[in-house]
């Protein structure tokens, strides 16, 4: 492991203890909630994480699936700067078109349908690039793993936060219940790679991921439908956030992601050293009998 | 050489005459969910007011169950005698045994529920104030969702140790939005509400996850 792993993980934990100051002197107090609010700076940036490593983790479950035959690898290639292409071509004609600006949702802005369009095909190309086949395999047992201790943290600190300000610990509420299903899928995405036998189980879990990544968005659909309680997204969507709260929550979640991607590293190095080891001792094992004999 | 069709019709056929002989499959999923109904009438008063609003969830709880058992039999047969592996290796396309499969546990499925629910309507006194016939369209589609996951994840959990553990285990958590439609659907059905929106739901995840299944079997099946 080379210097830069020591350097990240001192200016993480600079980082993760400036982040925790601010969010617990520098803050300002929440007129309605009080002090209890402040768990939101971490309630927050975890769900983000969380989120955005699930969504490394679909991206790597697809390359996996897909890198391993070239016809399919190129289709997915072309698929993606497609949908950029088309996505992008989709917020222009929407901001030029007065009809169709109308008709979209009041907070939703047309330039974010092609900038969502470009980050994923530019997130699944970054990766191709910098992951082999197997590495990318390796990629999606760290941020599935990292990811749910971070699921994990969002699903303890939000009842902590409810009990005083909702006066109850859990609601099935749509973010709530999505967040819950979407642990459940990780949690068994994980009992699965636990248990499948070795050689099998990248496909298996890719498979699976694939499934939960389709699943999510019906997740969301349907206990919309059933009912919602959580409060309105603030930073995006129709709430209001004072300037001040907003940079604290930035800057832990810079902090959080610091520290997520130290971690994933550091267990990213690990997976792939446990499959050297593994091929070190299958090729061992396929020499001895050899070395017995002589 | 056979068509595509053909050899999903001659391996439904095969499993449809095997199930018929031996009936192990129906009966335990039988006995199951008839076990299910019973141990549930103890943790509730069933009068018709109050089970008319839980029937729905009750009913597709003891289905999900007694699906499980069934779905973990599905390549019981193929395992034995190393059917599966000889299937892999011949030409036939993976998608055809994956649908004859499918369309056999569909059909399992829905004859217990077919037996299952004249016991529903007895022991829970339940009479439906809306439209009947919507109910089995809810029947159908929310069996084949169950069914064909199930059948892909079984595929799955047969390469795990602890495979009659792993299959719900897989399948339950993809299931919930399916499982809320259902019991939705049919709780709005029985209390005479309009249940459209639930329908739409459970026909965009059935072909949602149809389309998944048909798409990765073939990686599933010959992973190595």
């Amino acid at each position: 492991m080379n210097r830069a792993f020591p350097i990240l993980g001192i200016l993480t934990a600079i980082l993760l203890s400036y982040a925790l100051y601010v969010a617990l002197v520098v803050a300002p107090t929440e007129q309605t909630m009080g002090d209890v609010q402040r768990i939101f700076y971490y309630h927050v940036p975890s769900a983000w994480t969380a989120f955005l490593l699930f969504f490394i983790n679909f991206i790597a479950a697809v390359q996996y699936l897909v890198r391993r035959n070239p016809s399919n690898d190129n289709v997915a290639n072309w698929t993606l700067i497609t949908v950029a292409v088309v996505t992008c071509i989709a917020s222009l004609v929407i901001a030029v078109v007065p009809a169709l600006k109308e008709a979209m949702p009041k907070d939703v802005q047309p330039s974010s349908i092609g900038t969502t369009g470009v980050i994923i095909a530019a997130a699944y190309f970054v990766i191709r690039k910098f992951f082999s086949v197997e590495a990318v395999d390796a990629l999606a047992v760290t941020t599935a793993e990292v990811g749910v201790v971070f699921c994990t943290v969002v699903l303890v600190t939000g009842p902590l936060w409810a009990r005083p300000v909702w006066g109850i610990w859990w609601t099935w509420d749509v973010r709530l219940t999505s967040t819950l299903v979407l642990w459940l899928i990780y949690v068994s995405y994980l009992i699965l790679r636990r248990f499948s036998s070795s050689g099998q189980t990248p496909v298996m879990a890719a498979a699976l991921a694939v499934f939960g990544a389709l699943d999510v968005p019906l997740v969301y659909f349907s206990i919309w439908i059933f009912r919602t309680q959580h409060p309105q997204p603030v930073v995006g969507g129709g709430g209001s956030i004072d300037p001040r709260m907003l940079h604290v929550l930035l800057m832990n979640w810079l902090a959080f992601l610091c520290f997520a991607y130290l971690v994933c590293w550091s267990r990213y190095r690990l997976e792939i050293m446990k499959r050297e080891v593994e091929e070190a001792q299958a090729l061992e094992s396929l020499l001895e009998p050899r070395s017995a004999t002589r | 050489m056979p068509t595509p069709t053909g050899i999903t019709r001659a391996t439904l056929r095969k499993d449809l005459r095997l199930e018929w002989r031996s009936k192990d499959a129906v009966n335990s999923m039988l006995f199951f969910s008839l076990l299910v109904v019973v141990v549930f009438s103890f943790s509730f008063d069933p009068n018709a007011e109050e089970s008319r609003r839980i029937a729905g969830g009750l009913i597709w709880v003891a289905f999900l169950f007694a699906a499980v058992v069934a779905l973990n039999q599905t390549w019981a047969r193929e395992i034995r005698n190393q059917v599966l592996d000889a299937y892999r290796v011949s030409p036939a396309p993976a998608n055809s045994l994956f649908l004859a499969k499918a369309i056999g546990n569909f059909i399992f499925v829905s004859v217990l529920e077919a037996l299952m629910t004249p016991l529903f309507i007895i022991f829970y006194q339940l009479r439906a104030l809306g439209p009947t016939w919507q109910l089995l369209i809810v029947a159908a589609l929310g069996t084949w969702a169950l069914v064909v996951n199930g059948t892909f994840f079984a595929t799955m959990s047969l390469r795990t140790r602890s495979r009659e553990i792993m299959l719900p285990l897989l399948l339950f958590p993809i299931s919930i939005p399916a499982l809320l439609g259902m019991v939705q659907a049919t709780t709005a059905i029985l209390i005479g509400e309009g249940a459209r929106v639930w329908i739409a739901l459970l026909l965009s995840y059935d072909l949602v996850f149809t389309t998944a299944c048909l798409v990765l079997f073939e990686t599933v099946l010959n992973a190595e």
